[in-house]
């Protein structure tokens, strides 16, 4: 039976095919939907770790008890990771371990871009690299074989373009592992690495990585050679090689299905067969420096493909055409400068209680430590209240270590703020690490109550379990005060007022401290009915009373506007708003902007005050979290029934 | 579709939350149930945020990339005429173009610093002609009791540009793609599409 899958879901169907038991990760773009596909198997055990590492971990337990087992994570995951990685590329393995991990070329969500890859030869440990999503299932699966043969774990590596397209898939039976389950203390050698068992097991590593490549030359049958017109021949993979093919389908092609070891005799008769050898490949020169270190030639590689961001077959099409035909690259007409257009950038939702969070700190000129989420969002403009950002956890490293050049001098100016979930994958380290050694950063919890940015994925904190079984829940205020947290404060981070007295008194304090957020789950998850605490379903301006002052439009809230010119006039009987300024189309949704009985139905001219325009919120867009409603000093802004 | 080997290139773009993912699939079932192989790309993650989402769909015989090449779109479906302008250069000349009338004000806008496009309705008829067409999917399922289905309007109205394609198989597609008590209004939501084009 054939079905469409995307590829993350095809890489959950391989490990359910295959046999595993065990099913590991911390989401991340773009794999986060793995385990959310591993989870619908009632064989799989299946669990949201608090971090990479963790979850790396947990599957190599797993595996040393003979099950099978997948660790899945996002490219920077694999750094958390990589500790347990490079050991586990000693001890091997007893049932079959797979990482996958996925790379995010272009940053479409993510801190950096890093070739994977690179693990593979640092980690001595095979790697593979699915194209589609029949490839990711396929590949998940003899990952699994290969790793038991072989006693390695097994990298598999995606990206977005593989990860996230959907595509046919055959589906196959599950097939149980026939390692026996069990822990044996015979083993103790193989497990515990200490010099006097490592070393003999760094020797053992390098004839694995020999047989390795003996097999992907021999056996291994996703290393294919294709001879076509033998005048070129690419060498690729994974998505890189359906550009390419889709651009060249009459030349030659060599598709490395297994990314290290290397097929070294198959790169050799590929050599023989085709004239001249091109090389197209995202980000680093990884296979080029290979087979440029075997002693050949290659034609064209990234001399003219970039190694910065996503290919594509345009931008295959663009570097490769002089070269491939003689001719210059005819670019597609262009009938509009797409970077003159205004960018649509992601934004907070309506209603995140992360606005009027940041809009405390902005106001506050805190030096704003912050993380990996949601949140990184308020780095924004006008919110702009984000000044570091580096990877999970270290917000708080930094703060202190900040602190601690600044002296006294800092008091009142710095904060680290992160999220729930960030903060139990790695925030628990630095601030204890800022406790014990006298630092004074004042960091902010933000307690959404999951993990937003990924699709709401369940934490140790949100006390349920990635199948929604009740599951235990962490303190957060007991977890501080037990690391040696003596200041712990909550706030309701939708006052304002409030909450920026609160920060204030904290980051004043020559002491370390800690502020929760409280009662403000994310706008998403539906089970904690995050619109209940609102007491008006929604707000909008009373054009008689505003007088165009845009502070409502420093919080950044896609339900806010600004109509310049003579604002909106108001027709009172269709109450639909036209727009005077540059109208062009009847904006289908949006609100009357007057609140009814006050009937300012002309166009609005102030008394004694001139303005430019007035603020605009679509109430289609407005949940009523009143933010902006606090921020206007002219009452303006007023609850409707919706 | 008369080529046996043409992959056909439909391009769809919208914002966050304007149910651009759920459309995709609607096509995807439609023509995998029909027979052709299919591919799909999208960015998920934080390009979701209200920010602006593409998705590659692409069938016919044998599809290799799952994204299509710039300037080979046989298709532009758009749920928001700001992302129909920023992917007009991805429309072969020939391209047939269907806009979904609303306007979602990136911040910029927003704020007043930049101006949304204006007559975005003329820009596209002066590069494509007759092949344009805009439909109000927003007012449609506003009738029908419920914005959230304007995605499904506009599936409807493209669905016309397929007349081998019976009914049913669109409307099997949106059955087997969304829960039962969303079957009705999504249905009537794909009817007053088609009638709009």
């Amino acid at each position: 039976m054939k079905k469409i899958m995307q590829g993350n879901e095809a890489i959950a169907r391989g490990a359910w095919e295959a046999g595993v038991v065990v099913a590991c990760a911390y989401p991340g773009t773009p794999s986060s939907e793995i385990l959310a596909e591993t989870k619908v198997y009632d064989e799989i055990y299946t669990e949201w770790s608090p971090n990479e590492k963790i979850a790396l971990e947990v599957a190599h337990g797993a595996s040393l008890a003979g099950g099978r087992a997948l660790a899945a994570m996002k490219h920077v995951g694999l750094n958390v990771a990589s500790d347990p990685l490079m050991t586990i590329s000693y001890t091997g393995v007893k049932g079959g371990l797979v990482i996958m991990v996925a790379d995010d070329p272009g940053q479409h969500s993510s801190q950096n871009e890093q070739d994977s890859r690179n693990w593979t030869r640092f980690g001595k440990v095979p790697m593979l690299e699915p194209a589609n999503a029949q490839e990711c299932k396929d590949f998940t699966k003899i990952a699994f074989d290969i790793s038991e043969r072989f006693d390695t774990p097994v990298l598999l590596r995606g990206e977005t373009r593989v990860c996230h397209s959907d595509s046919l898939v055959e589906l196959g039976e599950r097939k149980e592992s026939s390692i026996a389950k069990g822990l044996d203390q015979k083993d103790t050698p193989k497990y515990v690495m200490v010099p006097m068992y490592s070393r003999p097991k760094r020797v053992a590593i390098e004839g694995r990585t020999a047989k390795l490549a003996e097999y992907a030359d021999s056996e291994f049958p996703y290393n294919v050679m294709t001879i076509n017109d033998p005048s070129i021949g690419f060498i690729s993979s994974g998505a890189s090689y359906l550009y390419t093919k889709e651009v060249y389908p009459q030349y030659s092609f060599l598709k490395l299905g297994m990314v290290w070891p290397f097929p070294k005799k198959m790169i050799a008769e590929f050599f023989k067969k085709v004239k001249k050898v091109v090389v197209v490949e995202e980000l680093d020169p990884f296979f080029e420096t290979e087979i440029r270190a075997m002693g050949f030639k290659v034609w064209h590689g990234k001399d003219v493909i970039p190694s910065v961001g996503e290919l594509s077959p345009s931008i295959v099409e663009r570097s490769l055409t002089k070269a491939v035909t003689g001719k210059a690259y005819k670019p597609p007409k262009t009938r509009i400068k797409a970077e003159d257009l205004p960018r649509r950038p992601p934004n907070l939702c309506a209603g995140c209680s992360h606005r009027p969070l940041f809009y405390a700190l902005k106001k506050l000129g805190l030096y704003v430590f912050g993380d990996i989420g949601c949140y990184s969002l308020a780095v924004a403009p006008p919110l702009s209240a984000m000044h570091a950002s580096t990877c999970m956890g270290a917000g708080i490293g930094g703060a202190y270590g900040a602190g601690k050049v600044m002296g006294k001098e800092g008091l009142g100016k710095i904060c680290a703020v992160l999220g729930d979930s960030t903060f139990l994958h790695s925030g628990m380290g630095p601030l204890m690490d800022t406790v014990y050694n006298k630092g004074y950063a004042t960091t902010l919890i933000l307690d959404n109550r999951i993990t937003a940015m990924t699709g709401q994925q369940e934490t140790a904190g949100t006390g349920f379990t990635i199948k929604g079984e009740p599951a235990s829940m962490v303190d957060y205020g007991e977890l501080v005060k037990a690391l040696g947290v003596k200041h712990v404060r909550k706030v309701d981070p939708y006052n304002i007022k409030e909450t920026m007295e609160v920060i204030k008194e904290e980051v004043n304090r020559d002491d370390s401290s800690v502020i929760i957020t409280v009662d403000s789950p994310c706008m998403m998850l539906r089970r904690a009915n995050p619109l209940n605490r609102f007491k008006n379903p929604v707000y909008l301006v009373d054009t008689a009373k505003c007088r165009g002052c845009k502070v409502c439009l420093e919080i950044n809230c896609p339900a806010i506007s600004w109509q310049a010119g003579a604002g909106q006039a108001i027709d009172a009987q269709t109450q639909k708003p036209e727009r005077l300024s540059s109208s062009h189309s009847e904006r289908e949704g949006k609100s009357l902007t007057v609140l009814p009985g006050e009937g300012a139905t002309q166009a609005p001219v102030m008394a004694g005050h001139k303005r430019k325009g007035t603020a605009f919120i679509n109430k289609d867009q407005c949940v009523g979290c009143e933010v902006c409603a606090q921020l206007c000093k002219f009452e303006a802004i007023a609850p409707i029934a919706k | 579709m008369k080529d046996d080997n043409k992959v056909t290139n439909i391009f769809l773009s919208g914002v966050g939350g304007q149910g651009t993912i759920l459309a995709s699939n609607i096509l995807a079932e439609v023509f995998l149930k029909a027979g052709y192989d299919v591919k799909k790309a999208e960015v998920h993650g934080m390009a979701q945020r209200g920010g602006d989402v593409t998705t590659h769909f692409r069938f016919g015989k044998e599809v290799d990339s799952p994204l299509i090449k710039e300037g080979d779109a046989d298709y532009l479906i758009s749920f928001e005429f700001l992302e129909a302008v920023r992917y007009l250069n991805w429309v072969k000349p020939e391209g047939k173009i269907i806009i979904n009338k609303q306007e979602i004000l990136p911040p910029a806008v927003s704020l007043g610093q930049m101006e949304y496009p204006g007559d975005v309705e003329m820009i596209f008829k002066k590069h494509f002609k007759d092949n344009v067409w805009v439909i109000d999917g927003q007012g449609l399922a506003r009738k029908l009791g419920n914005i959230q289905a304007a995605n499904v309007v506009i599936v409807g109205a493209f669905s016309v540009f397929f007349p081998e394609l019976k009914e049913e198989q669109w409307l099997d597609a949106i059955k087997t793609l969304l829960a039962p008590k969303l079957h009705e209004l999504n249905i009537k939501a794909f009817f007053e599409g088609r009638k709009a084009l």
